[in-house]
Parts: structure tokens; C-alpha cells; sequence
């Protein structure tokens, strides 16, 4: 049973980073609109995402529930030491979640619209940031759970640079992995030239800031280049994400959006795969070396059975209902056209 | 300040503010839903511009109670890492299934939302209804994790270490009943009184009279239904706090000394050192009927528990004395209602108006005043006579500065939220019931 909730954890971080993900870049590219076009994109990322963005982040509460529930000790060492980090994304899941569902529904459209734009866009790039850099901050190999300063307790682990490079990354692919979405999602041929120049963009962004990770690792003395190349399935993920790549820019310009979301998804999650598989069980990595197992940090067997249970009968739930949702306005979406 | 004081209040400032905007999402899906049916039932258009005028209010307090709920989920570990490390796997089974809830909820939201003209009528009317029950459900699992802090069950603890962990015996522990009830009961007639207050406000302006009125009546009936049945769970809720938390109740009532046949005070000034009540109402015996159904019955005070494990007695004796008032009130106003329904006349007269305009934010007020019985009075314990709150909190110093900004941040949004219905009321004329189709 610990395998399937194993299982449910990953599945869940990797949806929240595709969904989310695609999410909180359509923020970021509303920020890198000009004034001219920004109302039009507007419009078309609130078509896009409007009935199921709710929905796109309950994933990151199925992972923090897992967590808490099923592996509690790792749950309760990050919330200790990257209580920092973790208050700021909190900040911008607050100020996002409220500003994008505000400037939809005031009643009356006037200068508070450049309140919520603002406040959007903003946590729209600020959320991400800190999500990279939490994400980051557990491989980057400096939590120190017997640290007994302020600096090296609640600082250090989470404010150096692989950290601060991976949240800038993350930042770059969340702004790809939207405006890959967004191409199929315009309903002219100028909005969908200009999203394919943001791909573009947020793409070659995203390998730059992919070159800093690499950089940083070595300074911080991550041993990144073991887990992607010396491991033949980070190396098999890391060639299949560069040739998808490859494939994508090809193929960008054709009228197939639906390839090309499956192509950036696809890309995403053999990153994801090519950074944890090598050090998995290990899945936060600590100073000198030391880690903490997944598997080790399981909570009592009944606890994991129930908890196990508890999510495939959720799920029974919740994918149909959200398979429904998706199709019934990507449908009536085609059919508006 | 100290940090388990920034973290107590800052738990409190997140749960007092999430409780409010949890409490709307999970009951306002009903009223819409009721709206909906008798739109679809009659045909009659201003139910269905009710039914959308609501939805609004709803998708505003659900974000604002989504963002807040996940942040929740978060600050249990930021603040409490050391009772999440133990409490996690044990009471985490109502946390996993409400997981599903919300999910649940904000799938039908969207359905709901988005699906005017594109759904079967009855399809989209069902997502509505959808979006009620697994908002109730939601509430009720996460009363009953709490439940289980003050009534901790699934688990033996021996010699500081959590063996035989059951999770679903701690889900259903000896609590989760009649809070739920009792919470549930309270978010109806809080809710109701809050939206029946504000529709009959813009009667009594003699605004869209007609609109409004249907509006006031449909969340007036939820109300007065829920508060006249409160008295009965607060009875049974009072009767399990007796048995299982003692000092919850001699707090609640500001009991220092065990008898037989102990008064119920109302009201009073409690004083800890002279341990007296100044100022107060007694009742004859009444204390050990309402706790035991015997005037004659013991009831255990202060003085027979350690000093070390008493709750702060004037804040959790207070709040109770609030609750319950409010709660007697409201019954009392939702009895002239029901006699309303019958002398219709009465239903556009200003002081029945004014009386439910000035009820608007009561049940909110009890709705915090119970919650502050509840965890107040749990204190000194964050799980029931097993840890500590001072032993739970985190290690991370400078708490105070995290407590301010969350204080800064949930005050701002209150104000966009009550200044988001203002305007939403603002457009009622224009938007929901055009001079035209009056």
C-alpha cells in the first residue's frame, strides 16, 4: 500500500506542476504582454483556465495531505527549517488565488482592475519562484536539522544559489508550459503568432536558467551531473526531454496544439524524473551527504492502508468528474469558435 | 512577544478567518441550489437572477475560503511541527478524505459557474446541489480532526511514544458527533442570518423589494430552521464536554469549586483569585441538570484540577456567555419568523426588518465565540491530556513578525471582500432586477 501512496504523491506534484504549473504562467505571460494586446490575453487565458483553475491547485493540497499524513516526519523538518520560503509562497497563493478570482467578479470594472492585474501578475511570477526554490532546497543539500543558528537553521537551507537557480528555472518552464497551452487557446492567427514568440522566448529562458542550475550545482556542489548522466534513467529522461525538445520546435508552428501540450508535458516530467529518480528513496538530501528515505519516513502500516484506500476511492471520484470538466469546456470551447 | 503567543494568535487570526468564509461556501450553495429549483420549478426569472446574483457571493467566498484553507494546511506544520509529526498519521484520515471533498467542490464549482446554457438544466442544477454537499462534508471532516484533539482516540501512548494507530477509531472518536452537528447547525444559521440580514437591510431601503424578498426569505427559512434546532445540540455538546473535558466546562461556566447541585452562572465577572464570580446570575442547580440531567448531580470545579492544566478562565467563561446568548436570541427572532410566515404583513414592517438587519453579523459572532470555547478551553493542550500547545510549537524564533503579516494580509482581504458584496449589492438595479421586469 506504501507504493500507491507513493505513487499518489508523485502523480500529485507532478500534475500541480503541470497544471499549476501552466497556471501561474499564464500569469507570467500576462506580465510580458504589451498594453496593446494585454486585455485580448486577458480574455483568452480567462476562457483557458476560468472553470477548472480551482481545481488545478487542489493538487498541491492532495500532496501536502500525503505528506502530512503519510510521511509526517518529513513534513514536519521542512516546515521547520524552510518556514521562510514556505510563508512567501503562502503570501503569493493568497494574493493570487484572491486577485484572479476578484477582477473576474467585481461588479463594477474601474481602477480596482489594475489593483487585481497588478497583484496577479505579480504572485504570479513570486509563487513559482518559491516553489522552485522549496523544490530546490531539498536536493540542495544544506538543511541542517542539529544546526543550532539562526543562519544555518532557517536561512542557508533554502537562500543559496542551486535554490535561488531552480526557482528561477521553474519560473522560466511554468511561462513556457502556458504559453505552449496558450497557442491552442487563441482564436486568431496574431494571438497565436504572439504566443508561439512567448514559447519561443520563455523556452530559450528556460534552457539559460537550465545552464545557471548546472553552474550553481557545481559551486554548491550538488552532484546534479551524476544524477542525469551517470544514471542511465536520468540520462534516457534527459535525451527523451532534449529530442521532445527538438520535436517541439519543429512542430511548433503547425496548426496541432494538442501535440504540442503533450510534447512541453511530456518534457516536463522527464525533467522531473531525471532530478529525483537517482537519489530516490532519497528524497531530501541533507549537509554532509546525509538524506532522508521516503520509505523510511513512512507513517504506521494502518495509517498508510487507510490513507491508501482513502485516495483510490478519491480518485474513483475525482478524475472522472475532472476529465468531464476539462472536456465539457475544451468542447463547448470549439464549438463557441 | 513571545513566539507560542504569535503562534497561538496566529493560528486563531487564520482559524477565525477561514471558519467565516468556510462556513458561507459550504451553506450558500444551498441557498443557490433551492433558488435554482424553484427558478426551474416556476419559471419565474427573478429566481434564476437570485440564484446567479448568489453564485457570485459564491465563487468570491470560495476562492477567498480555498486560499485560506490551503494555507492552513501549511501553517499546522509551520507553527505546530512537532504535534503534526505525531498528530499527522494519527488523526490525518478525515484530512485525506476532506482532500477529496474540496477537490469534488471545486470541480462542481466550476461546472456550476461556467454551465448556464450549456448543461442539462437538471445536470447543472445537480452540480450546485453537488457543490453544497461536499462543502458540508468538508466541514464536518475537518470538526471531526478537531474533535479528536479534544477527544483523542485510535492511539495508546506509551512512555511519550504513539503505538497502535488506528486511524479510523481517531476519526470517529467519542467528539466528531455532536461538534459536527453542532458546527454544522451553527454555519446554517449563521450564514442564513447574515444573508437574510443583509436582503432585509435593502427592504427596509425599500430597494428591488421584490427581489430581495425572495432572497430573504429563502436564507431566513435555513436560519431560522438551524437555530431554533442549536439549543438542542448545544445540550448534547455540553453533556459530552461535562463527561470528557471537565475543565472545559467548570472554564465555560466559571465553576471553581466541586458540588452537588451547582448553580448555572450567567453572566458575571470571573475572579480567578478570589475565585468568585462578581456580579453574576445564579441558577439553583441548574448547572448540574444542564451537564448531568440531575439537579442533585456533581459537578467537578476548578479546585479539583492541577493549577498547571486550567484553560484561561475569564476568555473561555465569556465567550461562552456570548455564544449562548446569541444563540437564545436568535432562536427567539427565528420564532417570529415562523409566526411572520403567517402574518405576512409583518414580513415589510420596518422594526421586524430592523430587527433582522441588526442580527446580520450574531451568528458570525457566536460562530468565533464557540470556537473560542472549544480550542481555548482546550488549553493548556494542544491534544487532549496527551501534549502540550508549548511543547508543539516551533522551534523557529521570531514568530511575532509572521503573525503581524498575516494579520496585515487577512485584514486587507476582508476589506475587498466587504467592499466586493457592497458593490455586487450596488449593482442589484442595473444588473439582476431591471426596472423592466419589475
Amino acid at each position: 500500500m506504501s507504493t500507491i501512496v507513493t505513487a499518489y504523491l508523485c502523480l500529485s506534484v507532478l500534475l500541480y506542476f503541470l497544471l499549476g504549473g501552466a497556471d501561474f504562467g499564464a500569469g507570467i505571460i500576462e506580465m510580458f504582454t504589451s498594453k496593446k494586446n494585454v486585455t485580448r490575453t486577458r480574455k483568452t487565458l480567462y476562457q483557458a483556465i476560468g472553470p477548472i483553475w480551482e481545481a488545478n491547485h487542489m493538487w498541491l493540497i492532495i500532496a501536502i495531505v500525503i505528506l502530512f499524513v503519510g510521511f509526517p516526519s518529513i513534513y514536519s523538518l521542512l516546515s521547520i527549517h524552510l518556514h521562510i520560503p514556505l510563508l512567501v509562497l503562502l503570501m503569493g497563493i493568497i494574493a493570487r488565488g484572491t486577485a484572479f478570482v476578484f477582477r473576474h467578479y467585481d461588479a463594477i470594472r474601474d481602477g480596482m482592475q489594475d489593483v487585481y492585474n497588478k497583484v496577479f501578475v505579480v504572485s504570479s511570477v513570486i509563487t513559482p519562484l518559491f516553489l522552485g526554490i522549496l523544490a530546490g532546497s531539498i536536493l540542495a543539500g544544506h538543511i541542517d536539522p542539529d544546526a543550532d543558528n539562526f543562519f544555518d537553521a532557517y536561512i542557508y537551507p533554502w537562500f543559496n544559489l542551486f535554490s535561488v537557480s531552480i526557482g528561477l528555472f521553474t519560473v522560466a518552464l511554468c511561462g513556457f508550459l502556458a504559453a505552449v497551452y496558450l497557442i491552442g487557446e487563441a482564436d486568431n492567427e496574431h494571438d497565436r503568432k504572439r504566443f508561439v514568440t512567448k514559447a519561443k522566448i520563455s523556452n530559450l529562458l528556460a534552457v539559460g536558467f537550465g545552464l545557471l542550475v548546472f553552474a550553481s550545482a557545481q559551486i554548491d556542489k550538488v552532484p546534479l551531473t551524476d544524477w542525469l548522466f551517470r544514471n542511465p534513467v536520468g540520462l534516457t529522461a534527459v535525451m527523451a526531454a532534449s529530442a521532445s525538445l527538438v520535436v517541439l520546435w519543429q512542430w511548433i508552428n503547425r496548426k496541432r496544439p494538442a501535440i504540442l501540450r503533450v510534447l512541453v508535458a511530456f518534457q516536463v516530467s522527464m525533467i522531473l524524473l531525471a532530478i529525483t529518480y537517482a537519489h530516490f528513496p532519497n528524497v531530501i538530501l541533507l549537509v554532509d551527504g546525509q538524506a532522508i528515505s521516503l520509505t523510511e519516513s513512512e507513517a504506521p502500516e494502518k495509517t498508510m492502508q487507510s490513507l491508501g484506500w482513502a485516495l483510490i476511492i478519491g480518485s474513483l471520484f475525482i478524475l472522472p468528474a475532472l476529465y468531464y470538466l476539462f472536456y465539457s469546456f475544451q468542447k463547448n470551447e470549439d464549438y463557441a469558435h | 512577544m513571545e513566539d507560542i503567543l504569535a503562534a497561538r494568535l496566529q493560528m486563531a487570526l487564520s482559524l477565525g478567518f477561514h471558519i467565516v468564509f468556510a462556513c458561507i461556501g459550504m451553506v450558500m450553495p444551498f441557498f443557490m441550489a433551492t433558488s435554482h429549483l424553484l427558478w426551474i420549478k416556476t419559471g419565474n426569472d427573478v429566481y434564476k437572477n437570485l440564484t446567479k446574483a448568489w453564485s457570485k457571493g459564491v465563487a468570491i467566498f470560495f476562492a477567498t475560503g480555498a486560499v485560506s484553507g490551503t494555507v492552513l494546511s501549511f501553517e499546522l506544520g509551520l507553527l505546530w511541527p512537532t504535534f503534526m509529526k505525531h498528530a499527522g498519521p494519527i488523526f490525518g484520515m478525515p484530512f485525506s478524505l476532506e482532500g477529496t471533498a474540496f477537490f469534488i467542490e471545486a470541480i462542481a464549482l466550476g461546472f456550476f459557474l461556467y454551465g448556464w446554457n450549456i448543461f442539462d438544466k437538471w445536470f447543472h442544477w445537480f452540480t450546485g446541489v453537488v457543490v453544497g454537499l461536499s462543502g458540508l462534508a468538508s466541514g464536518i471532516l475537518v470538526v471531526s480532526a478537531n474533535a479528536w484533539m479534544n477527544s483523542p482516540a485510535g492511539f495508546d501512548y506509551v512512555n511519550g511514544a504513539y503505538i497502535n494507530v488506528d486511524p479510523i477509531a481517531a476519526m470517529f472518536n467519542d467528539a466528531w458527533l455532536s461538534q459536527s452537528i453542532h458546527m454544522t447547525l451553527a454555519a446554517f444559521a449563521a450564514t442564513g442570518f447574515a444573508v437574510a440580514g443583509v436582503h432585509a437591510a435593502m427592504i427596509y431601503q425599500q430597494k428591488n423589494v421584490r427581489f430581495h424578498m425572495k432572497a430573504f426569505k429563502i436564507a431566513a427559512v435555513f436560519a431560522a430552521v438551524a437555530s431554533l434546532l442549536q439549543p438542542l445540540s448545544g445540550d448534547h455538546s455540553a453533556k459530552d464536554v461535562a463527561i470528557r473535558q471537565p475543565a472545559k466546562l467548570a472554564a465555560m461556566e466559571a465553576h471553581f469549586h466541586t458540588e452537588r447541585g451547582a448553580d448555572l452562572i450567567v453572566g458575571g465577572i470571573p475572579n480567578a483569585k478570589e475565585q468568585t464570580v462578581d456580579y453574576a446570575i445564579k441558577l439553583p442547580g441548574m448547572l448540574s441538570w444542564l451537564a448531568f440531567g440531575d439537579t442533585e448531580a456533581e459537578v467537578k470545579g476548578l479546585n479539583d484540577i492541577p493549577a498547571d492544566f486550567h484553560p484561561p478562565v475569564a476568555v473561555v467563561h465569556y465567550a461562552f456567555q456570548i455564544m449562548v446568548g446569541i444563540g437564545g436570541l436568535l432562536a427567539l427572532i427565528s420564532l417570529l419568523f415562523f409566526v411572520a410566515l403567517r402574518k405576512s404583513h409583518w414580513l415589510t414592517q420596518k422594526w421586524f426588518l430592523m430587527l433582522f438587519t441588526l442580527a446580520t453579523p450574531l451568528g458570525f459572532i457566536a460562530v468565533e465565540a464557540g470556537w473560542t470555547v472549544t480550542e481555548v478551553g482546550r488549553q493548556p493542550w494542544i491534544i487532549y491530556g496527551v501534549m502540550k500547545t508549548a511543547d508543539a510549537v516551533t522551534p523557529m524564533p521570531g514568530i511575532a513578525w509572521s503573525f503581524y503579516l498575516f494579520t496585515a494580509v487577512y485584514l486587507s482581504l476582508s476589506f475587498v471582500v466587504v467592499y466586493l458584496l457592497h458593490r455586487q449589492i450596488k449593482v442589484v438595479p442595473v444588473v439582476y432586477d431591471k426596472p423592466t421586469s419589475t
